[in-house]
């Protein structure tokens, strides 16, 4: 029963993990029509950051995070306002296509900037070794990326449903156009909501590398997990990809447990079952 | 006119979870007529139509197609049996010429678009059909570009072409003349003039001018229900009518 | 349901509308081009036959994919299964006793047809990511059944210990390749034959219609799903004659023909070559086989960096990959010549 506690533990980190990667896809999809395919990319920048500033600075863990974060919304805009943004409600081939174009090379440069083999990265002390809670015990890092997420977590669907900022987001996902017909400044709303999702992804990145490694083929190794969270989830969603998130978590932890000749079958077997039932994932809405 | 009701809705509901838009409609449409509905922006014109091509499906009532019941059968299924409409945004093949297009319709309807071992230079008889039928409404050299080149009210027009296309006898046209600037919409009228007499015809509008000179019965539908049917002249003399639509000092 | 009786169109007026369809069919000179030198290779390039064969049934596979997505307008994230299951197909059966190379191909495509009809079921409802999704799960899943079902198709390291016998029972493959290319390039010119009958047919015709606009189609009158069902069997029973084929002239498959880069490495090399052309297919294969078979040598990630970057300037610019640059070009020269 304990290792079963401590499983599904590990299963909601990563869970957790998975959605402050993807939170900002679902967003960038749900509001900007636009299919990012490189999303996962900004996930690297971020831990290749983190790497670089504690191993070749020093910088201690969270101060690393924090850059992670700042660097990869910098690099998320920056590309955003150049290349995306004439993309948006447009053809989603070309924007798949545009998106995979941009995954190949990030792919390509980190492996020629940083090589291909994973770094290690090593995490304050009181980070390591296991906690116990009662009548189980789990890893602290795991613990701490629960806590540390579900704030955060907790903090964006806070952000969503009572800001005005949030209110305007959910606004402009359900009607574009009725949203810019109420003099809302949907640049500045993309622009924002981008930043966000991307120092999202940033710190997604920097925390993932303790947990799952960091390697230049990160990007492609996730699309598939942040595709299936975000279109299951259903786009713009941020309560429906935090659900398919922890779903898609612990489904995979458990399944590699249990039964891991089955496992990754069955993910991909359930997705498809549940597009074909909702196209437009669990909680979307149609456009 | 012969009596014979080509087409004919009967308690026609439709709902959207507590909004119904449309209310126990029944309509009859005879062969050869020229009807036409009318009715304030959202009254549910366009889902009417949507409901008997089978875009949209019905909450409950009937749809009847030359006396055979339509009202579960898929859209491309009505228009195998005489149905064809037109859209009131230009719903064409943008990067397809007119002359494709029609073909592609006519080839249809003499069943070969399940056949890909026939080649489209072989198929004299639809070309011919679809260059004679672009030709009647004036398409010119204009046949062979592709139809996001063309102006929109050639564009409109095309919309009208696709449709005759199938052979049909119950045409439905949604706004046939919107968006079109003034100095092309004569065409428009002049083709909607020259449509076969034995089709029947209902289109939606809310240009009067073509309303008044087009339609022998009119039928006046508002939040969803009809309010009343009649000739032009009675719709134009009945009061609920013109508080509810015409009533704010337009020649009639 | 008479028709408007009206002026007659003269005949020569019917005859250029009759022409307009001829040209549309009409062989470009790229592609005359493109299989005249293909053809060439054998004495051109004898040295580098297995590679051109490889190139050439990658070509094959990017043409089927191209009736997807090029003609009626459906993208795929998961065509390499089809041509996986092709491969599987045609190893299976020369690893367990039937070596014959022809029938291999053709149960090679009954079974990848048929799985391509259960896909276009699939998909039949979806548009946009919600296709790329599905497509995308079934490619993954395919993968996952050759990995896990080990005493099949061998899993992980890939099926082996082919036989295949010599076609027609007289040409045996031979080292050099030279019957592989033979072989190979008379069934891909076969196929391209019949796709490029299908994209000008009433059929192929009805299938662009479902790209340029799928709310028309059944206002017409015509059926999207069968038209899709039929699309999608014929493109997939032709991505499984390439696997088919690349498993018999190579007498390997390697578990990657299945996965998830071969499904993503396709749709760039078709566009790189040029959607909706065909002969794009064959020309984006060619290019890209060839350039990365080269320049991996020097840096794998080298060649993947600028590939990426061609692809985003490709698709910023509409040109239309490289047949639509060679069109461009060509058009250019010949409006100068004409002044």
């Amino acid at each position: 029963m304990a290792d079963f506690v401590n499983i599904l533990g590990a299963g909601i980190a990563y869970g957790v993990l998975l959605f402050l990667m993807a939170g900002g896809l679902s967003v960038t999809m749900g509001l900007m029509g636009f299919a990012n395919l490189a999303h996962g990319s900004l996930s690297m920048l971020g831990g290749y950051i983190v790497v670089m500033l504690m191993n070749w600075y020093g910088w201690p863990f969270f101060a690393a995070l924090a850059m992670a974060a700042l660097g990869a919304a910098v690099a998320g805009l920056i590309v955003e306002r150049t290349v995306f943004r004439r993309l948006y409600w447009g053809n989603e081939l070309d924007q798949v296509l545009l998106t995979i174009g941009v995954v190949t090379m990030t792919v390509a440069a980190a492996t020629f900037i940083w090589g291909a083999v994973p770094p290690a990265v090593h995490v304050p002390a009181f980070l390591e070794g296991r906690v116990h809670l009662g009548f189980f015990d789990i890893g602290s890092y795991r613990l701490f990326l629960i806590v540390f997420g579900g704030l955060l977590t907790l903090g964006l669907v806070l952000g969503i449903d009572k800001t005005s900022f949030g209110a305007k987001i959910r606004a402009a996902v359900d009607n574009r156009r009725m949203t810019v017909s109420c003099g809302i400044n949907i640049d500045r709303l993309f622009m924002l909501a981008f930043a966000i999702g991307s120092a999202l992804a940033g710190l997604g990145g920097g925390l993932a590398i303790y947990l799952v490694g960091l390697d230049p083929s990160f990007p492609v190794k996730y699309l598939v997990y942040l595709l299936v969270v975000v279109v299951v989830g259903g786009l713009g969603s941020i309560r429906g990809t935090l659900a398919a998130s922890l779903a898609l978590g612990i489904c995979d932890v458990l399944g590699k447990y249990y039964i891991p000749y089955l496992g990754a079958f069955i993910i991909y077997g359930v997705t498809v079952a549940i597009l074909m039932v909702r196209p437009n994932g669990l909680f979307g809405r149609g456009r | 006119m012969t009596g014979e009701i080509v087409l004919e809705t009967e308690a026609l509901n439709r709902s959207f979870g507590a909004l119904r838009v449309t209310q126990d409609v029944s309509f009859q449409l005879p062969r050869g007529a020229r009807y036409a509905l009318i009715g304030p922006n959202g009254a549910g014109k366009s889902t009417f139509i949507n409901l008997l091509t089978g875009v949209l499906a019905p909450s409950s009532g009937r749809i009847r197609l030359h006396g055979r019941d339509v009202t579960r059968a898929p859209v491309e299924e009505r228009v195998r049996r005489g149905l064809s409409r037109t859209f009131q945004i230009n719903t064409l093949f943008p990067r397809l010429s007119p002359l494709e297009a029609t073909v592609l319709a006519i080839a249809r309807r003499h069943g070969l678009v399940t056949n890909p071992f026939k080649r489209l230079s072989g198929c004299t008889a639809e070309i011919d059909e679809a260059y004679m039928l672009l030709g009647q409404f004036d398409f010119g050299a204009d046949v062979g570009r592709p139809t996001r080149e063309l102006p929109y009210g050639r564009q409109r027009l095309l919309e009208i072409v696709l449709a005759l296309a199938a052979q049909p006898s119950v045409l439905l046209l949604d706004e046939p003349a919107a968006g079109v600037p003034q100095h092309e919409s004569a065409e428009i009228f002049h083709a909607l003039a020259a449509l076969p007499e034995d089709i029947a015809v209902l289109f939606i509008e809310h240009d009067m001018d073509v309303v008044f000179r087009f339609a022998q019965r009119i039928t006046v539908l508002v939040a969803g229900q009809i309010l009343c049917e009649g000739t032009p002249e009675e719709i134009a003399d009945h009061p609920q009518v013109r508080e509810v639509y015409l009533g704010n000092g337009d020649d009639v | 349901m008479v028709a408007i009786p009206a002026q007659p169109a003269t005949p020569p007026a019917l005859a250029s509308a009759r022409r307009l369809f001829v040209r549309r069919a009409a062989w470009r000179w790229e592609e005359i081009a493109f299989w005249v030198l293909a053809a060439a290779s054998y004495f051109l390039f004898s040295d580098h036959l297995v590679l051109i064969t490889q190139a050439m049934i990658t070509g094959l596979f990017v043409v089927s994919l191209d009736l997807m997505f090029g003609y009626a307008g459906i993208p795929s994230f998961g065509h390499a299964a089809f041509f996986g299951i092709g491969a599987y197909t045609a190893g299976i059966l020369a690893r367990d006793g039937w070596g014959d190379p022809l029938t291999g191909l053709v149960a090679a495509a009954l079974i990848a047809g048929v799985a391509g009809a259960i896909c276009s079921q699939l998909v039949a409802r979806l548009h946009g990511i919600a296709v790329l999704m599905v497509t995308l799960g079934i490619g993954l899943i395919c993968y996952e059944i050759a990995n896990k079902w080990n005493s099949l198709t061998g899993g992980d390291d890939g099926l082996q210990g082919m036989q295949v016998q010599p076609v027609l029972g007289i040409f045996a493959f031979d080292i050099d390749g030279k019957v592989g290319f033979i072989y190979s390039f008379i069934v891909i010119f076969l196929l391209y034959l019949l796709a490029r009958r299908l994209v000008n047919s009433p059929f192929g015709l009805a299938l662009e219609g479902i790209r340029e606009n799928i709310r028309r189609v059944p206002a017409i009158g015509i059926g999207v799903r069968v038209q899709l069902a039929m699309a999608f069997t014929i493109s997939a029973a032709m991505a499984g004659v390439a696997g088919a084929l690349l498993a018999e002239t190579t007498q390997f498959i390697a578990l990657e023909v299945l996965g998830f880069d071969r499904s993503i490495s396709v749709q760039i090399a078709l566009v790189l070559g040029g959607i909706g052309s065909l002969i794009g297919g064959m020309i984006g294969a060619i290019v890209y086989t060839v350039a990365r078979d080269q320049l991996s040598l020097i840096n794998p990630a080298y060649w993947d960096f600028w590939v990426g970057l061609i692809l985003c300037i490709i698709v910023m610019s509409g040109t239309g990959g490289v047949v639509g640059i060679l069109r461009r070009s060509v058009g250019w020269v010949v409006t100068r010549v004409r002044r």
